[in-house]
């Protein structure tokens, strides 16, 4: 069932990069085959989550032997870690074909790499080997490089696309090297994801586990990006495509921090314990910083991006948190592992719905500048109402997704890491005042356009920019409001591993 | 005395079709000589053939009183070899077609051939010698085949470089057999730890030198851009592949059958010969705007990860197979990037590359997977070997060299895009006519190989498992 799930986007691409050339694929039909495969993969997963036992543990488990002699297995499966982010990154995929699809230039190509990335997306986050977790992790960069240097906004989105494929991929290297420690840690050598957890090999080893800790957990930061390993982040959201920002920020990042409650916590439990304050550290300035940053900036689409430092922030700071034993009981780690994880969806589609309407927005008047627009709430309800919420709901609003996760982090960290999490909580207060600057300078006072663009030009969110954008925003009322159906799922996983690190 | 000469059936057909093909070139009409080509490939079958018998039926041995050894490495690295031979075999045959020396060229192949499968399996320093002497000669013929400025230079100074190294080579012969009073693995294995370190240092460093020469690492590597750039595209795909293979396969067996504990550090020598060699090669790839000069300094560097297998060979048993399965990877990986270069006759400079995934969809294909193969990027071949030699060299307790290996894998990745950029890049000149059929085919074989052997790595890895003898 994973594998179909997984495999279904490549297929369709296979099919329309397959297909000869002399065969002239109208760009409708590409789009709509996008969007039908999407659609499909969405459904295969709503299917999982509907026979998904949540107190079952690890599900749909699909083991096949792949390379023996190298201890590499296809290993898939679902817990409630993972089936909450598949589903989002299925969801953020249907949102982004649906938005594309008036796009002119070279459909085809483009409908192939972002079935591609899905492929990749919902693979790295099913995947229960750490080989084939790698793979998926550098086919993530390979496909995103591709998307931004290809479809990015000129000669400066080859570079920022350059940066990108540097940085991380130095990250993925870094990572390559923990794993290999942790294989040759383990007797019989091997990459299981699920053995390496069982035997826990580096129990007690002291500088080794450290150094390994150190290398999984710098590869996975620069993909999170925790400061100071953020600095890829900006150039390569404001040069990228809409849909490819959406993709990037929704479903990228989150490899990194899924990457530390799938990896390193359950494998590395005694360094985890170790070096928490570490990541406690890391991910409150990552908060603080991020924020700050954000504020001063003139650019919307980059003030976005520094967003998703500070909201990835608060994930680190809760994962550290549930790492730190003292002054903490089991139940207060546990929701912060918790809220972490709703925080990685919440993210996912709030911000995958701001890059969204960020494009819209580049659509209409050329540029991202904020001192560019102003007024366009009247001509433009809809794109204003949208972003509003949008807006507000990324900085943690009651009834949104946000402030549930936000809530649970908080209430989870303030036991054992009380000044941290007080000086975080700072972030939601500038993250509320950077996003109010923005809605104000945006949509109030006189209406005023980018220079020479009539007033008369500037269209309101079409069917398809909003078909793609409300669910997204839908979806976050529904978590906000009625978060069980989501937290019956994660709560029992995020108790397995607090007690994974606790050992 | 084991005298039994079906033990080396490769060798025999390759050799005995280089004298067929000679006498038959010469009584052949020039438009027939092709044939010459077609029995240089039934050659390379024949003797691919003959390994796949020997290892399902298990026939390992040595062979002429243990000179020659017949086992796990050496059989892995025949297939290595004479599949890369078939490809370049393939990709040389509509270039050739109709040359007034067209049968001398595949004679010189197959010779040059023979001499690297001699390399492979010499289980004795005279043995080494002599595979030594068969691979370099045929392969400065080679290289200066065309008569150019370009390629007399690149075999002059391949000549030149080859002779020099050679005679260290000898000399280096000479000093272990001085120290140890025999030329054979298995007596020096005896013989060396009671010797004299410093001459037995002294010859090991003469004779890894003309190894290093073979395989192009550095400091011996100055010969690789020139020959490359000047020898014709399938040339140079065979001077950046074959003679690697037979020579860190011969690396591997001599330091680990003749010199584990003769109290010289020659593991350390050779951690910080990978170091340089991957990094010398980085540095001096990155502004490279010729397409072939560009893929000589990327083999510098690659040689530089494969030695890191040799230096932590007698450290752990994963360096075996970390070694032959990154050589079959990079043999498959590198053709494959040779043989769009050949391919394309017309683009020489990165910038004639420009445009050819809109014109030639499938070439640009084979690029993109052979060169973000060369990278390491999963699922090809080399990610494969990558991921081996990297655990290998772990768990020999360099990891040092392994964080080197990483930080210079990332810098590789930086020319290779500089190559990739353009070939998705719409408009560009019209230089992509391409040779020819064959020589297209061999790219999508070449290609697709390089990524089969990473998705079923599982399959091959067993096979490259098992002792040394001798």
């Amino acid at each position: 069932m994973l594998t179909v799930v997984t495999f279904l986007p490549l297929l369709a691409c296979a099919v329309l990069a397959l297909l000869p050339r002399a065969v002239r694929v109208p760009d409708r039909v590409c789009s709509w085959v996008w969007i039908a495969t999407a659609a499909a993969d969405l459904a295969l997963v709503i299917a999982v989550w509907v026979r998904f036992d949540p107190h079952g543990g690890l599900q749909y488990e699909q083991r096949a032997r792949w390379m023996p002699g190298a201890g590499v297995s296809y290993h898939v499966g679902v817990d409630g870690l993972s089936l909450p982010l598949v589903a989002m990154v299925c969801v953020l995929f249907l949102a982004a074909a649906v938005h594309m699809l008036r796009e002119t230039r070279r459909v085809r190509a483009l409908a192939c790499l972002f079935l591609f990335l899905q492929t990749v997306g919902v693979g790295l986050f099913v995947a229960l080997d750490l080989i084939l977790f790698f793979v998926f992790f550098d086919l993530s960069i390979v496909g995103m490089y591709v998307v931004i240097a290809g479809w990015g906004h000129g000669e400066r989105a080859r570079a920022a696309a350059l940066k990108f494929f540097l940085y991380t991929f130095v990250g993925s290297l870094a990572l390559l090297l923990g794993f290999i420690g942790l294989y040759l840690a383990a007797d019989p050598h091997t990459f299981d994801l699920v053995e390496l957890t069982r035997s826990n090999p580096l129990a007690g080893q002291g500088l080794y586990a450290g150094l390994v800790l150190l290398a999984v957990g710098a590869g996975l930061a620069v993909k999170t990006p925790t400061v100071p390993l953020h600095t890829w982040l900006p150039p390569a959201h404001t040069e990228a495509p809409a849909a490819g920002s959406a993709i990037l920020a929704g479903v990228l990042l989150k490899m990194g921090t899924y990457g530390f409650v799938r990896i390193a916590m359950p494998l590395l439990p005694g360094s985890w314990r170790q070096y928490a304050p570490v990541f406690v550290v890391v991910g409150v300035v990552s908060v603080v910083y991020g924020a700050l940053v954000a504020l001063a900036q003139t650019d919307l689409k980059r003030m976005i991006a520094y967003t998703s430092v500070n909201h990835m922030g608060y994930v680190v700071l809760a994962i550290g948190a549930a790492g730190s034993l003292a002054g903490s009981d089991a139940q207060a780690r546990s929701l912060a592992v918790t809220g972490a994880v709703v925080q990685m969806v919440s993210h996912g589609l709030l911000t995958g719905a701001l890059f969204l309407l960020t494009g819209v927005l580049y659509d209409r008047g050329g540029t991202y500048a904020l001192d560019a627009y102003s007024g366009l709430a009247a001509h433009t309800p809809r794109f204003a109402a949208a972003t509003g919420v949008a807006a507000f709901a990324s900085l943690g609003i009651p009834g949104f997704s946000g402030f549930v996760a936000e809530f649970q982090i908080f209430t989870g960290s303030l036991a054992s890491q009380a000044a941290a999490t007080g000086i975080a909580l700072l972030g939601i207060l500038l993250s509320a005042a950077l996003f109010l600057r923005a809605l104000r300078s945006l949509f109030l006072g006189p209406p005023r356009l980018p220079a020479g663009i009539p007033l008369s030009g500037l269209a309101d969110l079409r069917t398809r920019e909003a078909a793609a954008t409300y669910p997204l925003l839908v979806l976050a009322l529904v978590i906000g409001v009625l978060p069980r159906f989501l937290l019956d799922v994660v709560e029992p996983a995020g108790r397995s591993v607090t007690e994974l690190v606790a050992r | 005395m084991n005298q039994n000469v079906a033990a080396l059936l490769p060798e025999t057909f390759l050799a005995a079709a280089a004298v067929c093909g000679l006498l038959a070139g010469s009584w052949l009409p020039r438009h027939r000589q092709w044939a010459v080509a077609a029995l240089a490939a039934a050659a390379c079958l024949a003797g691919i053939a003959a390994t796949g018998h020997t290892m399902a039926t298990g026939r390992e041995q040595t062979v002429f009183d243990t000179t020659f050894a017949v086992d796990a490495p050496t059989n892995a690295g025949r297939l290595t070899v004479l599949t890369a031979l078939l490809l370049v075999v393939a990709m040389s045959a509509e270039s050739l077609r109709g040359h007034k020396r067209e049968s001398e060229y595949y004679v010189l192949l197959l010779l040059t051939g023979t001499g690297t499968l001699v390399l492979i399996g010499a289980d004795d320093l005279l043995t080494l010698f002599a595979g030594y002497l068969l691979a370099s000669i045929p392969a400065y013929a080679l290289a200066g085949f065309a008569k150019d400025a370009h390629g007399t230079e690149a075999a002059l100074k391949y000549y030149l470089f080859g002779a020099l190294l050679g005679t260290v080579m000898l000399a280096g012969v000479a000093l272990l057999y001085a120290a140890a009073g025999a030329t054979g693995y298995r007596t020096l294995r005896d013989g060396l730890p009671g010797a004299d370190p410093a001459l037995v240092a002294a010859g090991l460093v003469a004779v890894l030198a003309g190894l290093l020469f073979k395989a192009g690492a550095v400091p011996a590597h100055f010969w690789v851009p020139d020959v490359t750039e000047g020898a014709a595209p399938p040339v140079a795909a065979y001077v950046t592949t074959l003679p690697k293979v037979g020579a860190l396969i011969a690396g591997y067996r001599l330091l680990h059958q003749a010199l584990p504990g003769c109290g010289v550090d020659w593991p350390l020598l050779l951690a910080v010969l990978a170091a340089a060699s991957m990094t010398w090669g980085n540095l001096a790839a990155f502004f490279q705007t010729d397409a072939k000069r560009l893929l000589a300094y990327s083999t510098i560097s690659q040689i530089g990860y494969l030695l890191m297998a040799l230096s932590v060979a007698t450290h752990t048993d994963l360096a075996q197979r970390a070694l032959l399965l990154y050589l079959a990877a990079y043999a498959l990986t590198n053709l494959g990037a040779f043989a769009v270069v050949t391919a394309l006759p017309q683009a020489r400079s990165l910038d004639d590359y420009r445009g050819l995934a809109g014109r030639r969809p499938g070439l640009a294909a084979v690029l993109l997977v052979c060169l973000l193969g060369l990278v390491g990027t999963p699922p090809t071949g080399v990610f494969l070997g990558k991921l081996e030699i990297f655990t290998a060299a772990v768990d020999g307790g360099r990891t040092w060299l392994a964080a080197v290996a990483v930080a210079n894998t990332v810098a590789s990745l930086f020319y290779y895009l500089r190559w990739l950029a353009p070939v998705f890049r719409p408009g560009g000149t019209q230089r992509h006519a391409v040779t020819g059929r064959v020589t297209v085919g061999t790219a999508y074989v070449a290609g697709t190989g390089s990524l089969l052997l990473g998705l079923a790595g599982g399959a091959v890895l067993p096979l490259t498992t098992g002792p040394l003898l001798g």
